[in-house]
Protein backbone atom coordinates (compact mmCIF):
# COMPACT_ATOMS: atom_id res chain seq x y z
CA UNK A 1 0.00 0.00 0.00
CA UNK A 2 1.21 3.37 -1.15
CA UNK A 3 2.69 5.50 2.16
CA UNK A 4 3.00 9.03 3.05
CA UNK A 5 4.36 11.27 5.96
CA UNK A 6 2.44 13.88 7.73
CA UNK A 7 4.67 16.17 9.83
CA UNK A 8 2.58 17.40 12.84
CA UNK A 9 4.57 21.36 13.22
CA UNK A 10 3.00 21.83 16.93
CA UNK A 11 4.92 19.23 18.27
CA UNK A 12 7.49 18.49 15.56
CA UNK A 13 6.34 15.00 15.63
CA UNK A 14 6.07 12.85 11.81
CA UNK A 15 4.20 10.32 10.80
CA UNK A 16 4.50 7.37 7.94
CA UNK A 17 0.98 6.63 7.51
CA UNK A 18 -1.19 4.52 4.81
CA UNK A 19 -2.36 6.65 1.77
CA UNK A 20 -5.94 7.76 2.55
CA UNK A 21 -5.73 7.54 6.14
CA UNK A 22 -7.48 10.74 7.56
CA UNK A 23 -5.36 13.22 9.46
CA UNK A 24 -8.15 12.77 12.87
CA UNK A 25 -6.78 9.35 13.14
CA UNK A 26 -3.37 10.20 13.04
CA UNK A 27 -3.54 13.60 15.26
CA UNK A 28 -5.30 12.23 17.80
CA UNK A 29 -3.24 9.01 18.64
CA UNK A 30 -0.01 11.16 18.13
CA UNK A 31 -1.15 13.67 20.44
CA UNK A 32 -0.91 17.08 17.98
CA UNK A 33 -2.43 20.26 19.33
CA UNK A 34 -5.44 20.37 16.90
CA UNK A 35 -8.61 20.03 18.53
CA UNK A 36 -11.87 18.32 17.35
CA UNK A 37 -15.53 18.53 18.23
CA UNK A 38 -18.42 17.05 16.22
CA UNK A 39 -15.78 14.72 13.80
CA UNK A 40 -18.09 15.02 11.60
CA UNK A 41 -16.93 18.10 9.58
CA UNK A 42 -19.87 19.91 10.61
CA UNK A 43 -18.44 22.34 13.93
CA UNK A 44 -15.29 23.50 12.33
CA UNK A 45 -13.47 22.83 15.28
CA UNK A 46 -10.85 20.51 13.71
CA UNK A 47 -9.81 23.15 11.44
CA UNK A 48 -5.71 23.14 10.48
CA UNK A 49 -3.22 24.85 8.42
CA UNK A 50 -1.62 23.23 5.96
CA UNK A 51 2.14 24.34 5.78
CA UNK A 52 3.43 22.07 3.20
CA UNK A 53 2.30 19.28 0.15
CA UNK A 54 -1.52 21.02 0.14
CA UNK A 55 -2.12 19.25 -3.00
CA UNK A 56 -1.45 15.87 -1.21
CA UNK A 57 -4.42 15.78 0.76
CA UNK A 58 -8.16 15.15 -0.89
CA UNK A 59 -10.10 17.76 -2.26
CA UNK A 60 -12.63 19.16 0.57
CA UNK A 61 -16.48 18.32 -0.12
CA UNK A 62 -18.90 21.13 -0.96
CA UNK A 63 -19.68 20.70 2.71
CA UNK A 64 -16.34 21.19 4.18
CA UNK A 65 -16.23 24.47 1.44
CA UNK A 66 -19.33 25.56 3.46
CA UNK A 67 -17.97 25.17 6.75
CA UNK A 68 -14.70 26.68 5.89
CA UNK A 69 -15.92 29.51 4.98
CA UNK A 70 -18.43 29.93 7.71
CA UNK A 71 -14.88 29.58 10.01
CA UNK A 72 -13.41 32.58 8.07
CA UNK A 73 -10.58 29.84 6.57
CA UNK A 74 -7.62 31.20 5.39
CA UNK A 75 -6.44 29.79 1.70
CA UNK A 76 -4.81 26.63 3.13
CA UNK A 77 -7.13 25.80 5.76
CA UNK A 78 -8.56 22.78 5.66
CA UNK A 79 -10.94 20.12 8.39
CA UNK A 80 -8.75 17.60 10.48
CA UNK A 81 -11.68 15.00 10.39
CA UNK A 82 -12.18 15.63 6.71
CA UNK A 83 -8.75 15.40 5.02
CA UNK A 84 -7.09 12.28 3.87
CA UNK A 85 -3.86 12.12 3.20
CA UNK A 86 -2.71 11.15 -0.04
CA UNK A 87 1.28 12.52 -0.11
CA UNK A 88 3.86 13.60 2.53
CA UNK A 89 2.49 17.45 4.23
CA UNK A 90 2.92 19.05 7.07
CA UNK A 91 0.03 20.91 9.28
CA UNK A 92 -0.56 22.71 12.11
CA UNK A 93 -3.44 23.85 14.45
CA UNK A 94 -5.31 26.87 12.64
CA UNK B 1 -30.76 23.76 35.83
CA UNK B 2 -32.24 26.34 38.44
CA UNK B 3 -32.85 26.21 41.47
CA UNK B 4 -36.18 27.48 42.39
CA UNK B 5 -36.26 31.25 43.70
CA UNK B 6 -37.88 29.93 47.16
CA UNK B 7 -34.18 28.79 48.12
CA UNK B 8 -32.79 31.97 47.21
CA UNK B 9 -31.25 33.81 49.79
CA UNK B 10 -32.40 37.44 50.97
CA UNK B 11 -30.40 39.87 49.30
CA UNK B 12 -30.21 43.58 49.69
CA UNK B 13 -29.81 44.55 46.27
CA UNK B 14 -32.58 45.61 44.43
CA UNK B 15 -33.02 43.73 40.39
CA UNK B 16 -34.39 46.70 38.74
CA UNK B 17 -31.75 48.60 40.33
CA UNK B 18 -29.47 50.95 37.47
CA UNK B 19 -26.51 50.04 35.99
CA UNK B 20 -23.25 50.10 37.83
CA UNK B 21 -20.30 52.81 36.65
CA UNK B 22 -16.89 50.48 36.97
CA UNK B 23 -14.88 52.63 34.89
CA UNK B 24 -15.44 56.24 33.98
CA UNK B 25 -18.21 55.86 31.12
CA UNK B 26 -18.12 51.61 31.36
CA UNK B 27 -20.84 50.50 33.08
CA UNK B 28 -22.14 47.10 34.41
CA UNK B 29 -25.73 46.19 33.52
CA UNK B 30 -25.45 42.44 34.03
CA UNK B 31 -27.90 40.37 36.31
CA UNK B 32 -27.74 38.42 39.83
CA UNK B 33 -28.61 34.24 39.95
CA UNK B 34 -28.15 34.11 43.88
CA UNK B 35 -30.44 31.00 43.28
CA UNK B 36 -28.39 29.01 41.16
CA UNK B 37 -26.70 25.94 42.84
CA UNK B 38 -25.76 23.95 39.78
CA UNK B 39 -24.07 25.25 36.64
CA UNK B 40 -24.14 23.45 33.18
CA UNK B 41 -24.79 20.06 35.53
CA UNK B 42 -21.66 19.68 36.36
CA UNK B 43 -20.15 22.79 38.29
CA UNK B 44 -21.66 23.71 41.80
CA UNK B 45 -22.01 27.06 43.29
CA UNK B 46 -22.46 27.74 47.02
CA UNK B 47 -24.06 31.27 46.63
CA UNK B 48 -25.49 31.46 43.09
CA UNK B 49 -23.40 33.23 40.23
CA UNK B 50 -23.80 36.49 38.35
CA UNK B 51 -24.62 37.14 34.74
CA UNK B 52 -21.95 40.10 33.94
CA UNK B 53 -22.74 42.53 30.69
CA UNK B 54 -21.08 45.60 30.40
CA UNK B 55 -21.75 49.34 28.67
CA UNK B 56 -19.19 51.51 26.98
CA UNK B 57 -19.90 54.99 26.23
CA UNK B 58 -18.03 56.52 23.34
CA UNK B 59 -18.49 60.42 22.21
CA UNK B 60 -19.71 58.66 19.12
CA UNK B 61 -22.22 56.27 20.66
CA UNK B 62 -22.52 52.97 22.38
CA UNK B 63 -21.14 49.39 23.16
CA UNK B 64 -23.21 46.96 24.66
CA UNK B 65 -20.51 43.94 25.56
CA UNK B 66 -22.20 40.35 26.01
CA UNK B 67 -25.45 40.16 27.21
CA UNK B 68 -27.34 37.60 29.64
CA UNK B 69 -29.14 34.70 30.43
CA UNK B 70 -32.79 34.48 28.67
CA UNK B 71 -34.33 34.67 32.39
CA UNK B 72 -32.75 37.69 33.44
CA UNK B 73 -33.07 39.56 30.46
CA UNK B 74 -35.69 42.01 32.37
CA UNK B 75 -32.81 43.20 34.84
CA UNK B 76 -30.54 43.35 32.07
CA UNK B 77 -32.68 46.12 29.86
CA UNK B 78 -33.83 47.64 33.17
CA UNK B 79 -30.51 48.49 33.99
CA UNK B 80 -29.28 49.01 30.29
CA UNK B 81 -32.03 51.70 29.94
CA UNK B 82 -31.02 53.36 33.09
CA UNK B 83 -27.44 54.47 31.35
CA UNK B 84 -28.35 54.62 27.79
CA UNK B 85 -31.14 54.88 24.90
CA UNK B 86 -31.04 51.88 22.64
CA UNK B 87 -30.69 54.23 19.57
CA UNK B 88 -27.20 54.84 20.79
CA UNK B 89 -26.37 51.50 20.81
CA UNK B 90 -23.94 51.12 17.68
CA UNK B 91 -21.81 48.18 18.72
CA UNK B 92 -22.68 44.94 20.14
CA UNK B 93 -19.66 42.91 20.85
CA UNK B 94 -20.30 39.59 21.78
CA UNK B 95 -16.93 37.59 23.96
CA UNK B 96 -18.62 33.91 23.74
CA UNK B 97 -21.83 32.64 21.89
CA UNK B 98 -22.88 30.42 25.11
CA UNK B 99 -26.66 31.07 26.34
CA UNK B 100 -25.66 32.37 29.33
CA UNK B 101 -24.27 35.08 27.73
CA UNK B 102 -26.36 35.16 24.66
CA UNK B 103 -29.63 34.79 26.24
CA UNK B 104 -30.67 38.42 25.68
CA UNK B 105 -29.50 39.31 22.38
CA UNK B 106 -32.19 38.58 20.11
CA UNK B 107 -34.32 41.35 21.79
CA UNK B 108 -31.25 43.36 22.17
CA UNK B 109 -30.65 42.86 18.27
CA UNK B 110 -34.53 44.01 18.05
CA UNK B 111 -34.78 47.08 20.29
CA UNK B 112 -31.22 48.49 19.12
CA UNK B 113 -31.32 46.87 15.03
CA UNK B 114 -28.96 49.68 14.15
CA UNK B 115 -25.77 47.86 16.19
CA UNK B 116 -23.28 45.73 14.46
CA UNK B 117 -22.24 42.80 15.91
CA UNK B 118 -18.74 42.08 16.72
CA UNK B 119 -17.99 38.21 17.13
CA UNK B 120 -14.60 36.27 17.07
CA UNK B 121 -13.63 34.30 13.77
CA UNK B 122 -14.45 31.16 15.09
CA UNK B 123 -18.20 32.31 16.26
CA UNK B 124 -19.75 32.45 12.94
CA UNK B 125 -21.36 28.89 12.91
CA UNK B 126 -22.31 29.53 16.38
CA UNK B 127 -24.06 32.70 15.76
CA UNK B 128 -26.09 31.46 12.83
CA UNK B 129 -27.16 28.32 15.11
CA UNK B 130 -28.14 30.74 17.78
CA UNK B 131 -29.92 32.83 15.39
CA UNK B 132 -31.57 30.61 12.92
CA UNK B 133 -31.16 33.10 10.04
CA UNK B 134 -33.20 32.90 7.28
CA UNK B 135 -33.83 34.71 3.59
CA UNK B 136 -36.22 37.12 4.99
CA UNK B 137 -34.16 37.73 7.71
CA UNK B 138 -30.35 37.92 6.96
CA UNK B 139 -27.65 38.42 9.76
CA UNK B 140 -25.05 40.66 9.50
CA UNK B 141 -22.26 40.75 11.64
CA UNK B 142 -17.96 41.48 11.78
CA UNK B 143 -15.67 39.09 12.26
CA UNK B 144 -12.58 40.39 14.28
CA UNK B 145 -8.99 39.11 15.51
CA UNK B 146 -5.96 40.31 17.27
CA UNK B 147 -5.50 43.87 15.76
CA UNK B 148 -8.97 44.50 14.81
CA UNK B 149 -10.34 47.64 16.76
CA UNK B 150 -13.68 49.29 16.50
CA UNK B 151 -13.86 52.99 17.83
CA UNK B 152 -16.79 54.55 19.66
CA UNK B 153 -15.35 58.55 19.59
CA UNK B 154 -12.65 59.18 21.66
CA UNK B 155 -12.59 55.69 22.59
CA UNK B 156 -11.47 52.22 21.14
CA UNK B 157 -12.40 48.31 21.91
CA UNK B 158 -9.52 46.52 20.45
CA UNK B 159 -9.96 42.74 19.93
CA UNK B 160 -7.69 39.63 21.06
CA UNK B 161 -8.53 36.59 19.87
CA UNK B 162 -8.48 34.29 22.68
CA UNK B 163 -9.53 30.57 21.36
CA UNK B 164 -10.81 28.10 23.46
CA UNK B 165 -11.27 29.61 26.72
CA UNK B 166 -13.32 27.81 26.84
CA UNK B 167 -15.19 27.76 23.27
CA UNK B 168 -13.86 27.79 19.75
CA UNK B 169 -15.36 31.03 19.63
CA UNK B 170 -14.11 32.98 22.79
CA UNK B 171 -11.99 36.68 22.72
CA UNK B 172 -11.70 39.10 24.86
CA UNK B 173 -11.96 42.92 24.37
CA UNK B 174 -9.40 45.56 25.49
CA UNK B 175 -10.58 49.38 26.39
CA UNK B 176 -7.05 51.13 26.49
CA UNK B 177 -8.08 54.17 27.03
CA UNK B 178 -9.47 53.07 30.72
CA UNK B 179 -7.27 49.98 30.78
CA UNK B 180 -10.63 47.37 31.06
CA UNK B 181 -10.12 44.19 30.15
CA UNK B 182 -13.50 42.25 28.97
CA UNK B 183 -12.24 39.15 29.75
CA UNK B 184 -15.62 37.08 29.06
CA UNK B 185 -15.51 33.61 30.69
CA UNK B 186 -11.53 34.09 31.44
CA UNK B 187 -10.79 35.51 35.07
CA UNK B 188 -14.69 34.80 35.85
CA UNK B 189 -16.12 32.43 38.76
CA UNK B 190 -19.63 31.20 39.99
CA UNK B 191 -20.09 33.94 42.71
CA UNK B 192 -22.98 35.98 43.47
CA UNK B 193 -22.44 39.33 45.57
CA UNK B 194 -24.27 41.97 45.07
CA UNK B 195 -21.42 44.12 46.19
CA UNK B 196 -19.54 43.51 42.69
CA UNK B 197 -16.47 44.72 43.06
CA UNK B 198 -13.50 41.93 44.40
CA UNK B 199 -12.46 44.67 47.38
CA UNK B 200 -15.98 44.66 48.28
CA UNK B 201 -16.97 40.75 47.72
CA UNK B 202 -16.95 37.99 50.34
CA UNK B 203 -13.15 35.73 50.36
CA UNK B 204 -14.07 34.25 46.56
CA UNK B 205 -10.78 32.82 46.17
CA UNK B 206 -11.78 28.77 45.82
CA UNK B 207 -14.90 30.16 43.65
CA UNK B 208 -11.82 31.08 41.18
CA UNK B 209 -9.73 28.45 41.76
CA UNK B 210 -12.62 26.01 41.34
CA UNK B 211 -13.91 27.59 38.01
CA UNK B 212 -10.24 27.57 36.75
CA UNK B 213 -10.07 23.78 37.18
CA UNK B 214 -13.68 23.04 35.28
CA UNK B 215 -13.39 25.20 32.94
CA UNK B 216 -10.34 26.48 31.63
CA UNK B 217 -8.11 23.75 32.92
CA UNK B 218 -8.70 21.17 29.79
CA UNK B 219 -7.44 23.81 27.48
CA UNK B 220 -4.45 24.43 29.35
CA UNK B 221 -2.03 25.23 26.37
CA UNK B 222 -4.36 27.94 25.22
CA UNK B 223 -4.61 30.00 28.61
CA UNK B 224 -0.84 30.10 28.49
CA UNK B 225 -1.12 31.70 24.35
CA UNK B 226 -3.89 33.78 25.90
CA UNK B 227 -1.81 35.25 28.79
CA UNK B 228 0.47 35.96 26.22
CA UNK B 229 -1.66 38.38 25.06
CA UNK B 230 -3.19 39.66 28.05
CA UNK B 231 0.20 39.54 30.21
CA UNK B 232 1.45 42.94 28.82
CA UNK B 233 -1.57 44.86 28.77
CA UNK B 234 -1.45 47.59 31.34
CA UNK B 235 -4.70 46.65 33.19
CA UNK B 236 -6.63 48.39 35.84
CA UNK B 237 -9.37 46.43 36.09
CA UNK B 238 -11.01 43.08 34.63
CA UNK B 239 -14.72 42.95 33.92
CA UNK B 240 -15.35 39.18 33.40
CA UNK B 241 -18.69 37.31 32.63
CA UNK B 242 -19.24 35.82 35.73
CA UNK B 243 -18.28 36.91 39.29
CA UNK B 244 -16.49 39.50 40.75
CA UNK B 245 -15.65 42.67 38.96
CA UNK B 246 -11.93 42.77 39.23
CA UNK B 247 -10.71 46.41 40.38
CA UNK B 248 -8.73 45.75 43.11
CA UNK B 249 -4.96 44.90 42.05
CA UNK B 250 -6.07 42.73 39.08
CA UNK B 251 -2.85 41.29 38.16
CA UNK B 252 -3.16 38.87 40.86
CA UNK B 253 -5.77 37.15 39.23
CA UNK B 254 -3.54 36.97 35.89
CA UNK B 255 -0.61 35.97 38.07
CA UNK B 256 -2.79 33.02 39.07
CA UNK B 257 -3.58 31.95 35.75
CA UNK B 258 -0.42 31.81 35.01
CA UNK B 259 0.46 29.55 37.97
CA UNK B 260 -2.20 27.53 37.39
CA UNK B 261 -1.36 26.53 33.91
CA UNK B 262 2.40 26.19 34.57
CA UNK B 263 2.48 21.90 35.36
CA UNK B 264 3.88 21.78 39.10
CA UNK B 265 5.91 18.28 38.31
CA UNK B 266 7.85 20.27 35.61
CA UNK B 267 9.33 22.41 38.42
CA UNK B 268 10.44 19.40 40.05
CA UNK B 269 11.19 17.16 37.13
CA UNK B 270 13.91 17.46 35.21
CA UNK B 271 12.67 18.61 31.53
CA UNK B 272 14.42 15.96 29.82
CA UNK B 273 12.76 13.07 32.30
CA UNK B 274 9.77 11.43 31.17
CA UNK B 275 7.11 10.63 33.89
CA UNK B 276 5.28 7.26 33.89
CA UNK B 277 2.88 6.34 36.53
CA UNK B 278 1.86 3.02 37.67
CA UNK B 279 -1.26 2.79 39.31
CA UNK B 280 -2.90 -0.41 40.17
CA UNK B 281 -5.58 -2.45 42.79
CA UNK B 282 -5.06 -5.96 43.91
CA UNK B 283 -6.82 -8.38 46.32
CA UNK B 284 -4.34 -11.20 47.02
CA UNK B 285 -0.80 -9.26 46.42
CA UNK B 286 -0.43 -10.55 42.44
CA UNK B 287 -1.53 -7.84 40.33
CA UNK B 288 0.95 -5.54 43.11
CA UNK B 289 3.83 -7.92 42.77
CA UNK B 290 3.27 -7.44 38.63
CA UNK B 291 3.47 -3.29 39.57
CA UNK B 292 6.55 -3.70 40.91
CA UNK B 293 8.04 -5.81 38.11
CA UNK B 294 6.74 -3.34 35.53
CA UNK B 295 8.50 -0.64 37.49
CA UNK B 296 11.99 -2.22 37.80
CA UNK B 297 11.53 -2.80 33.77
CA UNK B 298 11.08 0.39 33.53
CA UNK B 299 13.51 2.07 35.95
CA UNK B 300 16.54 -0.31 33.22
CA UNK B 301 16.15 2.95 31.33
CA UNK B 302 17.69 6.08 31.92
CA UNK B 303 15.17 9.50 31.70
CA UNK B 304 12.25 8.09 32.70
CA UNK B 305 11.15 9.03 36.41
CA UNK B 306 8.49 5.91 37.58
CA UNK B 307 5.81 5.76 40.13
CA UNK B 308 4.09 3.40 41.96
CA UNK B 309 0.55 4.23 43.36
CA UNK B 310 -1.95 1.77 45.18
CA UNK B 311 -5.00 2.94 44.27
CA UNK B 312 -6.70 1.71 47.48
CA UNK B 313 -4.68 3.94 49.47
CA UNK B 314 -5.33 6.99 47.50
CA UNK B 315 -8.03 9.76 46.59
CA UNK B 316 -8.68 10.29 42.81
CA UNK B 317 -8.49 13.93 42.70
CA UNK B 318 -4.09 13.94 43.19
CA UNK B 319 -4.23 11.30 40.97
CA UNK B 320 -5.87 13.19 38.31
CA UNK B 321 -3.14 15.97 39.22
CA UNK B 322 -0.24 13.52 38.70
CA UNK B 323 -1.38 11.73 35.05
CA UNK B 324 -1.73 15.95 33.98
CA UNK B 325 1.92 16.20 34.33
CA UNK B 326 2.75 12.65 33.46
CA UNK B 327 3.77 11.93 29.69
CA UNK B 328 2.52 7.88 30.56
CA UNK B 329 0.27 6.05 32.74
CA UNK B 330 -0.26 2.04 33.42
CA UNK B 331 -3.16 0.66 35.07
CA UNK B 332 -3.59 -2.72 36.77
CA UNK B 333 -6.71 -4.39 37.92
CA UNK B 334 -7.72 -8.27 38.81
CA UNK B 335 -10.83 -9.03 36.89
CA UNK B 336 -13.52 -9.27 39.30
CA UNK B 337 -16.81 -10.72 38.40
CA UNK B 338 -15.95 -10.00 34.71
CA UNK B 339 -14.84 -5.92 34.90
CA UNK B 340 -12.26 -3.65 36.46
CA UNK B 341 -12.18 -3.08 40.12
CA UNK B 342 -14.29 0.19 40.32
CA UNK B 343 -11.33 2.49 41.61
CA UNK B 344 -10.00 2.24 38.06
CA UNK B 345 -13.27 3.86 36.59
CA UNK B 346 -13.46 6.17 38.80
CA UNK B 347 -9.91 7.55 38.13
CA UNK B 348 -10.64 7.00 34.51
CA UNK B 349 -14.01 8.99 34.08
CA UNK B 350 -12.73 11.86 36.38
CA UNK B 351 -9.47 12.63 33.54
CA UNK B 352 -12.14 15.06 31.64
CA UNK B 353 -10.90 18.19 33.32
CA UNK B 354 -7.30 17.31 32.13
CA UNK B 355 -5.54 17.69 28.66
CA UNK B 356 -4.70 13.53 27.43
CA UNK B 357 -3.37 14.04 24.02
CA UNK B 358 0.37 12.73 23.38
CA UNK B 359 -0.06 10.72 26.63
CA UNK B 360 1.13 6.92 26.59
CA UNK B 361 -1.23 4.28 28.36
CA UNK B 362 -1.14 0.57 29.27
CA UNK B 363 -3.18 -1.90 31.54
CA UNK B 364 -1.56 -5.09 32.97
CA UNK B 365 -3.84 -7.61 35.81
CA UNK B 366 -3.87 -10.91 37.18
CA UNK B 367 -6.95 -13.00 37.37
CA UNK B 368 -8.53 -15.63 38.49
CA UNK B 369 -10.89 -17.21 35.37
CA UNK B 370 -12.03 -15.14 33.26
CA UNK B 371 -9.70 -11.80 33.03
CA UNK B 372 -11.59 -9.44 31.01
CA UNK B 373 -9.99 -6.67 32.92
CA UNK B 374 -6.88 -5.61 30.95
CA UNK B 375 -8.53 -5.39 27.58
CA UNK B 376 -11.41 -3.26 29.12
CA UNK B 377 -9.30 -0.85 30.56
CA UNK B 378 -7.10 -0.69 27.25
CA UNK B 379 -10.30 0.37 24.95
CA UNK B 380 -11.03 2.96 27.82
CA UNK B 381 -7.44 4.13 26.98
CA UNK B 382 -7.99 4.14 23.23
CA UNK B 383 -11.15 5.92 24.24
CA UNK B 384 -9.15 8.77 26.18
CA UNK B 385 -7.31 8.98 22.71
CA UNK B 386 -4.24 7.52 24.75
CA UNK B 387 -2.37 5.61 23.00
CA UNK B 388 -1.34 2.08 23.87
CA UNK B 389 2.07 1.15 22.54
CA UNK B 390 2.59 -2.22 24.28
CA UNK B 391 -0.28 -4.92 23.96
CA UNK B 392 -1.64 -5.63 27.96
CA UNK B 393 -0.23 -8.11 30.37
CA UNK B 394 -2.35 -10.52 31.67
CA UNK B 395 -1.18 -13.56 33.84
CA UNK B 396 -3.51 -16.13 35.56
CA UNK B 397 -3.45 -15.98 39.37
CA UNK B 398 -0.27 -15.79 41.09
CA UNK B 399 2.99 -14.58 38.87
CA UNK B 400 5.98 -17.26 38.77
CA UNK B 401 9.57 -15.87 38.15
CA UNK B 402 9.27 -16.19 34.48
CA UNK B 403 5.86 -14.16 34.49
CA UNK B 404 7.94 -11.65 36.57
CA UNK B 405 10.21 -11.47 34.11
CA UNK B 406 7.55 -10.78 31.47
CA UNK B 407 6.41 -7.75 33.45
CA UNK B 408 9.94 -6.18 33.81
CA UNK B 409 9.91 -6.96 29.90
CA UNK B 410 6.69 -5.36 29.60
CA UNK B 411 7.88 -2.53 31.59
CA UNK B 412 10.81 -2.00 29.20
CA UNK B 413 8.89 -1.72 25.93
CA UNK B 414 6.60 0.71 27.74
CA UNK B 415 10.07 2.35 28.63
CA UNK B 416 11.16 2.06 25.27
CA UNK B 417 7.67 3.37 23.79
CA UNK B 418 8.26 6.98 26.10
CA UNK B 419 11.81 7.66 24.82
CA UNK B 420 11.60 6.55 21.17
CA UNK B 421 8.21 9.30 21.25
CA UNK B 422 11.36 11.62 21.12
CA UNK B 423 10.76 14.73 19.00
CA UNK B 424 12.13 14.22 15.55
CA UNK B 425 11.80 10.82 15.16
CA UNK B 426 9.70 9.35 12.22
CA UNK B 427 6.90 7.22 13.40
CA UNK B 428 5.03 4.40 11.98
CA UNK B 429 0.81 4.67 11.98
CA UNK B 430 1.25 0.72 12.81
CA UNK B 431 2.85 1.93 15.91
CA UNK B 432 0.90 3.98 17.68
CA UNK B 433 -1.76 1.46 18.94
Amino acid sequence: MAKAKITFSDIEQTVNVPAGTRVIEVSERIGAGIIYGCREGDCGTCMMHVEEGWNNLTEPSVLEEKVLRENMASRHDRLACQAQILGDCKVKPA
Amino acid sequence: MMSPAASAPAWDFDDQAPAVEVAPGVHWIGALDPGLRTFDIILRTANGTTYNSYLVRGEDGVAVIDTVKAEFAEDFFARLESAARYDEIRVIVLNHLEPDHTGALPELMRRAPQAQLYISKRATAMLKALLKPRDDRPLTYKTVGTGDEVSLGGRTLRFLHTPFLHWPDTQCTWLAEEGVLFSGDVFGCHHCDARLFNDLCGDFRFAFDYYYAHIMRPFKSYVVDALKLIEPLPIKLIAPTHGPVLRDRPRRYVTRYRELSTPSLAERIDQDERSLIIFYMSAYGSTARMAEAIRAGVEESEGIRVSLYDLEGGEVQPFVDLIESADAMALGSPTINGDAAKPIWDLLSSLAVIDLKGKLGAAFGSYGWTGEAVKMIEDRLRGLKLRVPVAGLRIKLIPTDEELEECREFGRALAGALVRGEQGRVIDFADLG
